[in-house]
């Protein structure tokens, strides 16, 4: 189970549900989203450097951060706010892109304990299906596309529209 | 791919039925007749699919003789699947990059090295 993101937007819904089992206890993976010095060591691609302007893990706080591509100088910002503490049980956040205005996303992350092992489940729930379908849309790395898959495969995935890696 | 023509795109796969078609034309044109029998749907209700699976781009029609033929067009639904793809791949890297720290974090629980450690 470790080491597979799984993906799922199914057509005609408002959410997107992100699920990862990560092989670490979970106040590790906890601290790992609340400590800015190590968030910015894993959120966004690689090649981009992470520049957190803010991060006020609290009820109340917000957050600003940007992934800066090093060769184009392209900067992709990020903003919101927490609502309550964040806590591993329930971490809530509203959740913007500068790429997409307006258009803002109520996140919910819950982190499971399974002895040693950490289940992850984040859920994007947007206003609108169109706002969702524009989230997915206004993405963030234009350098980046794997091959296409031929197309029977993936019409094989989409029943629901679901990636899975 | 604007946001309205993708919207349009996801709308007409969230039905069932207009999935199934879109995999059926995998295979090759097909007449509304054809289209009809794997289904327990009229042929009118066929139609219907028809036109919103056109309108939003991912069929094209064609007339030969008497029969209209469905043809396939991939490049909007290839534009829809690799937007989610670049989505996907956003968060899988980032959890691959997670997967390393969470391991740098547990072989110093002192945490020094992590909170310092930049370089993957």
């Amino acid at each position: 189970m470790s080491g597979r993101t799984t993906v799922t937007a199914e057509p005609g819904t408002t959410t997107i549900e992100i699920i990862r089992e990560f092989d670490a206890p979970r106040d590790l993976v906890f601290r790992a989203h609340t400590e800015p010095d190590l968030l910015r060591q894993w959120l966004g691609p690689r090649r981009y450097e992470m520049r957190i302007d803010r991060f006020e893990a609290r009820d109340g706080g917000r957050y600003r951060y940007r992934h800066v591509d090093p060769d184009s100088g392209a900067k992709y910002g990020f903003r919101g706010v927490f609502h309550g503490d964040p806590s591993p049980d329930l971490w809530v956040q509203t959740f913007e892109f500068d790429g997409w205005p307006g258009h803002v996303s109520m996140d919910t992350l819950r982190l499971e304990d399974r002895g040693g092992q950490t289940i992850s489940r984040t859920t994007s729930a947007f206003s609108s299906v169109e706002d969702r379908d524009g989230m997915i849309s206004s993405g963030m790395e234009d350098g980046l596309s794997e091959g296409y898959e031929r197309l029977d495969e993936l019409l094989v995935r989409l029943g629901p529209i679901a990636a899975r890696s | 791919m604007d946001v309205d023509q993708l919207s349009a795109v996801f709308g007409a796969l969230s039905d069932p039925t207009r999935r199934a078609i879109l995999a059926r034309l995998t295979q090759g044109d097909a007449t509304v007749a054809e289209l009809s029998r794997p289904f327990r749907v009229s042929q009118p209700a066929i139609s219907r699919h028809l036109k919103v699976l056109a309108g939003a781009g991912l069929i094209s029609r064609t007339r030969r003789s008497t029969a209209r033929l469905s043809h396939l067009e991939a490049e909007p639904l290839r534009n829809a699947t690799d937007w989610l793809t670049r989505y996907r791949e956003y968060w899988e890297e980032s959890h691959r990059r997670l997967d390393e720290l969470l391991v740098r974090m547990q072989d110093d629980p002192t945490g020094s090295s992590a909170m310092e450690g930049t370089t993957p």
